[in-house]
């Protein structure tokens, strides 16, 4: 019995890929944290259809191996705080988080050997405590009701109990923090757009962000617009953004390498975030919703001019970080 | 009477007391003499038609009323009913 040899067709390169080989991507790497950072830059061309004449621009910080934006500070104030000697053998790292930040200080600390322990409310989703832990990190709850202020507060309470156990990073206060975006995010953003930004725009958290990115960006082209977007009330379903006015203002926070700032109501965040899932394929979290919902409307405003424009804001996470219970899951911890 | 447990971004309403005491046989009565006791809390919780705003959420003793009879669910005297943006974590 034969068997005629069967024709092994590899089939045509995908479009693109002839030079996507051509194209520098290092994607050898000896550690997890060598892929935090160096994002892609993605076109929203569908959404353009909104406002002719300007581009919209995405920063995929889902792609950070921790799946979020945070990766970048949580890496650079681990470096600094072990290059500093602040975290050393018996110290476990201490913070407040409401989540993404949790996660990419458990992946740093996972990949570097840092003890990790989080306070954050009792009521983040169970897939948010799931995922810190399974890292080996250490989970301590705040009440529900108080929310990441609450957190805050929590966690300062435990290091001044035993100061000699912990090292507090602070995110809100660490300087860290901004620098991974002046460093990282910001030059990124200016070699991918070719320094043809025209405006900057992304919600505030910590405001490491949008405070980082902004100072690099108007010292490397002073015409660039730089706007934080803000929820437009305190109770808010924006998750991961900040309302100032009624918050502990995060010391890092510093309004003056702000060119203007957006109100947010939550509904055109979530709206802007399915219009995403739906339209662009971006399945992501609600606060790179708002985050595109506010690139929508400078490049409405711009259009509306007869102006031309590059807008760049950033998608923070994906959208199955904040799947809701099941219904049969009704039990569940709050 | 119930007790209402108020969130924080809410308690300027209240006077910055955490938590108030409500009459209401049912989730819609209580929010409706929420707002007659403290004016202007109601439409941070619910919208324009009434329907609790999508990114609160509304717990009757534990239960989050979305999985219960929403507005109508009863609410006895000495039930703690609390309010909680959804803004720490998911649903």
């Amino acid at each position: 019995m034969s068997t005629a040899p069967r024709a092994i067709d590899p089939g045509p390169l995908p479009a693109g890929e002839a030079l996507a080989q051509h194209l520098p991507r290092p994607r050898r790497v000896d550690s997890v944290i060598e892929l935090v950072g160096n994002t892609p830059l993605l076109r929203l061309r569908g959404l353009e259809a909104d406002c002719p004449g300007v581009e919209l621009w995405a920063k995929c910080e889902f792609a950070n191996p921790g799946g979020s934006v945070k990766d970048r500070a949580a890496l650079r104030i681990i470096q600094d705080a072990l290059a500093r000697g602040d975290l050393h053998d018996g110290v476990r790292l201490i913070d407040s988080t409401s989540g993404n930040t949790g996660i990419a200080y458990s992946m740093v600390g996972a990949a570097l050997g840092v003890p990790i322990t989080l306070v954050m409310p009792e009521n983040v989703s169970a897939p948010r405590k799931q995922i810190t832990r399974a890292y080996g990190t250490e989970l301590i709850f705040s009440d529900p009701m108080e929310g990441s202020d609450g957190a805050i507060v929590k966690a300062r309470e435990i290091v001044e109990a035993e100061p000699e156990r912990w090292y507090y990073p602070n995110q809100y206060a660490n300087d860290s923090n901004w620098q991974a975006h002046y460093h990282g995010t910001a030059p990124e953003i200016f070699a991918q757009t070719e320094g043809r930004i025209t405006h900057f725009v992304t919600g505030i958290g910590t405001s490491g962000t949008v405070v980082g990115t902004s100072r690099r960006l108007h010292e490397l082209s002073p015409s660039v617009r730089c706007i934080a977007i803000q929820p437009d009330d305190a109770m808010h379903g924006l998750e991961g953004l900040k309302h100032i006015p009624s918050s502990l203002v995060p010391p890092i926070y510093d309004a003056a390498v702000l060119d203007d700032t957006l109100w947010m109501p939550t509904d055109e965040g979530w709206d802007v975030a399915e219009r995403l899932a739906k339209h662009e394929a971006l399945f992501v979290g609600h606060s790179s919703g708002a985050n595109v919902a506010g690139a929508l409307r400078i490049g409405r405003a711009l259009a509306a001019q007869g102006r031309r424009g590059c807008v760049v804001t950033v998608l923070c996470d994906r959208g199955d970080r904040y799947f809701v219970p099941l219904k049969w899951e009704r039990h569940y911890v709050w | 009477m119930p007790t209402v447990r108020i969130p924080t971004p809410l308690r300027k309403f209240t006077q910055g007391k955490e938590e108030v005491s409500i009459a209401g046989a049912n989730v819609r009565e209580l929010l409706a003499n929420l707002e007659v006791a403290y004016p202007g809390i109601k439409e941070r919780i619910c919208d324009d038609a009434g329907a609790v705003r999508r990114f609160v959420n509304v717990f009757v003793a534990d239960e989050d009323i979305r999985f219960l009879e929403n507005l109508d669910t009863a609410v006895r005297d000495g039930d703690e009913v609390s309010i909680v943006p959804a803004i720490a974590g998911g649903r």
